[in-house]
């Protein structure tokens, strides 16, 4: 355990947190905003695949990282019409229509990296960027300010979010559609359009989420993902629908990975119990969860499909 | 009910269309048994290209100097799925169908007594399970992990190396024994993360970064999403240790060598006992002595002569037994 | 007459432009749309024993489905289905292995019930977590799904590990073959179609009769309907919610046993992830259950359809050597497309169709069903 302790295993650990934490948070970060106007998707992690697989194939061919992130973005915009289309013109269902687009997902990427690429091929990652001077910071700097661009913007991103969502109209709009549509629609806000901009958001940050994953790893693997954007619609529950408690959420998940892995390398969880130390991610969210004991509702129109008759 | 009925009379009519476009294209013709060349196929739990497991034996049926026929089925993970698949290779006729995957043994002891003319090819396992239409085989990854684990240890200078598995079994556990007793033996500390998955490749990545915190500099690692540590080792200019294929290409200069699977040396011995008769009932094990293992040193990555002469010298001694890999 | 040539007409030609993407992925890979789609039917279909198998797939979708109606009747969401099929597999499987010379009579419904018990406990933590500790259950059932793996993992490769996998080496992560005298009986000689099939159609109607003609039924829909209200008529709401998904749960958990005593293998082995060993039922199970309209019955050949849809799967990559995942997201879009067409189907009713042709108690109806489905889900 003292092996532990020393200033260089837990920078590096905590390195390793925010790493971890960074696809998640921009994919909590787009949930929470669909989810506050009232539209569940489960279909993030297939988004995720999609746009991690397109935009590592963009790397691949041209090289160009900032391709491949505009490339992400793209099949984000793509899905969230899709998924728009789905929810608010349809109506449709959106567990399932989630589900659908996840399983879609899967299996498109999954077909698309056999066809045009292969045999995973490495290329190149995302580079960390020091922030002047924060970067020199003795302890901090390392983990927090020598980190990649997307990991910065996931951050930035919690309190562009909350002033989103807060203190803007458009925030407004989504908060009331999101509880009570048909108020909100007797006040003249266009739920349908409201919701639509939403989805749209929260899919484009699900996107920038499978780039951050795949262009911190510099490689593709069919189902790329292993679940991750729906650990990403556990955070926005863990987080209560607020920008800040996703973040919580998603920092403790991948501290909590990331200790796990680093007390596995240092002997102290013992191979034969290895399994069972991977259990401790969920266990622990789970249980600071019953802690907080948090008593915050769901937005009232949660999954409800607004139609006007 | 209304609803309900709707939404069934949708999958129905899913259904429908499939009946319609059955039927549109008319007749039955059944694949396999083509005149002449011994068709195969081989059914595999992951992709045919993963750079590991699956990709050795596509390679090594490639690589079989024979007139045959190959089709393959990948990606069948799921082991109900596969039975399906070899029962369906089974039943079109094909000669030859390889269960690549030792999940795939149990089922196979149902389907192997239907088709006694067939014969299955199974593996990794040391056992035919009584069938004699059934040939086993397994590779002895010990012995490769040893002689990667002599050089490891040889060329680390912090004296740490660093291991990433998946789950804590199969030919994993015995790959990274045999790596251990070697690196150990020349005076090196292993640590071994088990990340709990064949398919995570960013926690096999953060794995990777936590033996790096803790001095290692040199990685090995074994399955299928080890692809993520490696991206790890080439950002960290640290070398590499591969097995099960030849993973030179995930970074041409840093990955030291690969222990490759060569199950051709096996399956030539099978077909061969297959023409004389003998469908199964006999196990194979690929060592380094009989040829199907390999360990595929890189060029690109430069080894001092002491270090390459205590390898062959490995190598030299687990042929003759004077070596215990320790697995 | 307008209307009810296109509520069958939309699904059906949402269903084609879903194969239409199908047959274009097909022809971009180089292969003959028509011998795909002729492999999925005939994979199925095709004959007395594909059939069988088509069934034995459907099985524990129907059951994860049924269960899925009991829960979301109830307001809550179940998508720990894997977590739940797999404590109900791990439960059944110690049974099997700690009294193996149990006569069969005995020992089959044995491992049922044990399966239904490990499948209850582990619906009823989320149902527990989410009544009394205000854990959201779709985050309490993803993270049981994640722990759940890892639990099976360390028992399948530690404590329950075949010894002959140790002695020999081999170390696979399997049980020992498990004892024949809980092999789910084959009721079709010369197919794969076990017990099992009909257990899960049993369930089904145990999960319909329960919900409609009990009063435990009642209340679990009154409080689906409205906790308030369900409160202010005396229904303890917390116990209803833990008892949803233990019901819910322990269907899944019978799922888990048949996988393992209706496999051809007999013996509970791992790849390592969830869906290598319950073929992602958990999840399939929740489409199966939402395409038979939530209602436990209609599941049934919802399940069934669904089955035949990834039976027919593995024969078309066998067939047409088209990567499996083609067939994987053909499903996805089917399942998009067939979602998103009931809206359209509505909406042109009510625009082509004359609004006398739309009698009032129809109306009624739908709009009792629309209320029922939008809580629900």
């Amino acid at each position: 355990m003292n092996d532990f302790f020393t200033s260089g295993v837990l920078v590096a650990t905590a390195a390793s947190a925010i790493r971890l934490a960074t696809p998640y948070l921009l994919a909590s970060l787009g949930e929470t905003i669909g989810q506050r106007s009232g539209v569940l998707n489960l279909g993030v992690d297939g988004v995720m695949l999609l746009s991690a697989f397109f935009s590592y194939w963009t790397v691949l061919q041209t090289g160009n990282l900032w391709l491949a992130v505009v490339v992400a973005l793209a099949v984000g915009v793509i899905m969230g019409v899709l998924y728009g289309i789905i929810t608010v013109f349809f109506e449709a269902t959106q567990g399932i229509s989630g589900i659908g687009i996840f399983i879609f997902g899967l299996g498109f990427s999954d077909l698309m990296f056999r066809q045009q690429v292969g045999t995973p091929k490495p290329v190149q990652r995302l580079p960390n960027v020091d922030i002047p001077v924060l970067a020199d910071i003795p302890y901090i700097g390392e983990p927090l300010f020598q980190r990649s661009l997307l990991t910065y913007l996931a951050f930035a991103l919690v309190p562009l979010t909350f002033l989103l969502l807060n203190k803007t109209t458009f925030g407004l709009n989504i908060r009331s559609v999101g509880e009570n549509p048909q108020a909100a629609d007797s006040l003249g806000v266009s739920v349908e359009r409201t919701r639509f901009a939403a989805i749209l958001i929260g899919n484009t940050l699900a996107g920038l989420a499978g780039a951050a994953l795949v262009l911190q790893l510099g490689i593709f693997q069919p189902n790329l993902t292993q679940g991750m954007g729906f650990i990403a619609v556990a955070l926005v529950y863990f987080g209560a629908w607020r920008p800040l408690g996703v973040m919580g959420g998603a920092l403790l998940y991948g501290l909590v990975n990331a200790t796990v892995l680093q007390w596995k390398s240092l002997g102290i969880i013992p191979v034969s119990i290895s399994d069972l130390a991977g259990m401790a991610p969920a266990i622990v969210t789970i249980g600071a969860l019953i802690l907080l004991a948090r008593r915050v509702n769901a937005p009232a129109a949660l999954t409800k499909p607004f139609s006007r008759h | 009910m209304r609803k309900k009925l709707r939404l069934i009379s949708s999958l129905i009519a899913v259904l429908g269309v499939l009946a319609l476009g059955a039927t549109a294209c008319g007749s039955d013709d059944s694949s396999g048994g083509g005149g002449g060349a011994l068709t195969m196929a081989i059914v595999a739990p992951s992709a045919s290209d993963d750079l590991a497991f699956s990709q050795s034996m596509v390679d090594s049926v490639n690589a079989l100097d024979r007139d045959i026929t190959v089709q393959v089925t990948d990606g069948t993970f799921i082991v109900e799925d596969a039975a399906a698949a070899i029962r369906g290779y089974a039943e079109d006729g094909v000669d030859v169908v390889i269960a690549h995957g030792t999940q795939f043994g149990a089922s196979l002891a149902e389907i192997a007594p239907d088709f006694p003319d067939t014969t299955f090819v199974w593996g990794t396992a040391t056992d035919t399970q009584g069938l004699d239409n059934v040939f086993a085989y397994a590779p002895a990854a010990d012995e490769g992990g040893y002689v990667n684990g002599v050089v490891a240890a040889a060329i680390s200078s912090t004296g740490i190396i660093g291991v990433v598995g998946p789950v804590e079994a199969g030919d994993a556990v015995s790959y990274i024994n045999g790596f251990t007793t070697a690196a150990e033996a020349g005076g090196a500390t292993v640590n071994v993360t088990y990340t709990g998955s064949f398919g995570d490749v960013a926690l096999a990545a953060e794995a990777a970064e936590a033996h790096l915190a803790n001095n290692a500099d040199v990685l090995t690692g074994t399955a299928q999403m080890v692809v993520g540590a490696v991206g790890v080792a080439s950002d960290a200019g640290v070398p590499w240790f591969g097995t099960q294929s030849n993973q030179t290409s995930l970074d041409p200069d840093l990955v030291v060598a690969s222990q490759v699977y060569h199950w051709e040396f096996a399956l030539e011995e099978m077909l061969e006992l297959r023409d004389n008769g003998t469908k199964g009932g006999q196990t194979f094990e690929i060592n380094l002595e009989n040829g199907g293992l390999v360990i595929e040193f890189n060029d690109g990555f430069e080894l001092s002569d002491d270090v390459k002469a205590a390898a062959d010298a490995a190598i030299a001694g687990i042929i003759d037994g004077s070596i215990d890999t320790g697995a | 007459m307008i209307n009810k040539l296109l509520g069958g007409l939309v699904p059906f030609l949402a269903a084609l432009v879903a194969f239409a993407f199908g047959a274009i992925m097909l022809i971009a890979l180089g292969a003959n749309p028509f011998e795909g789609l002729e492999a999925i039917f005939d994979g199925a279909f095709g004959s007395g024993e594909r059939l069988a198998a088509t069934a034995v797939k459907a099985t524990p979708l129907i059951l994860v489905g049924a269960g899925i109606t009991i829960a979301f009747r109830t307001n809550v969401v179940n998508i720990g289905g894997e977590s739940q099929i797999i404590g109900g597999a791990l439960l059944s499987t110690v049974v099997a292995l700690g009294l193996p010379d149990l006569p069969a009579f005995l020992l089959v419904p044995l491992v049922i019930i044990a399966g239904a018990i490990g499948g209850g406990i582990l619906g009823a933590i989320p149902g527990a977590l989410k009544a009394y500790a205000s854990v959201n259950e779709i985050l309490s059932t993803i993270m049981l799904n994640l722990m759940m793996v890892q639990f099976m993992n360390y028992l399948l490769r530690g404590p329950l590990i075949d010894p002959y996998e140790l002695e020999a080496g081999t170390r696979i992560p399997q049980t020992e073959r498990l004892s024949d005298n809980a092999a789910l009986p084959t009721i079709v000689e010369g197919t794969r179609f076990h017990l099992g099939v009909l257990i899960a159609v049993a369930a089904a109607i145990v999960a319909y009769i329960i919900l409609w003609r009990t009063p435990v039924g009642f209340r679990l829909r009154a409080v689906g309907h409205s906790p308030k209200a369900a409160k202010a008529a005396g229904i303890n709401v917390k116990r209803n919610i833990t008892l949803a998904l233990a019901i819910s749960g322990s269907l899944a958990g019978i799922a888990g046993a048949i996988l393992v005593f209706g496999s051809e293998g007999q013996r509970m082995v791992t790849d390592g992830s969830a869906a290598g060993f319950t073929s992602s039922a958990g999840f399939n199970g929740i489409v199966a259950a939402l395409f038979g309209g939530l209602h436990p019955l209609w599941t049934v050949p919802s399940a069934f359809l669904f089955g035949a849809l990834l039976t027919g799967a593995t024969q078309l990559q066998r067939v047409l050597q088209v990567p499996s995942s083609l067939a994987v997201a053909l499903n996805g879009i089917i399942v998009i497309f067939v979602i998103s067409s009931s809206r359209v189907r509505t909406w042109l009713q009510t625009t082509l169709g004359n609004t006398n042709l739309f009698s009032k108690e129809e109306e009624e109806e739908e709009e009792e069903i629309n209320s029922t489905t939008e809580v629900t889900t």
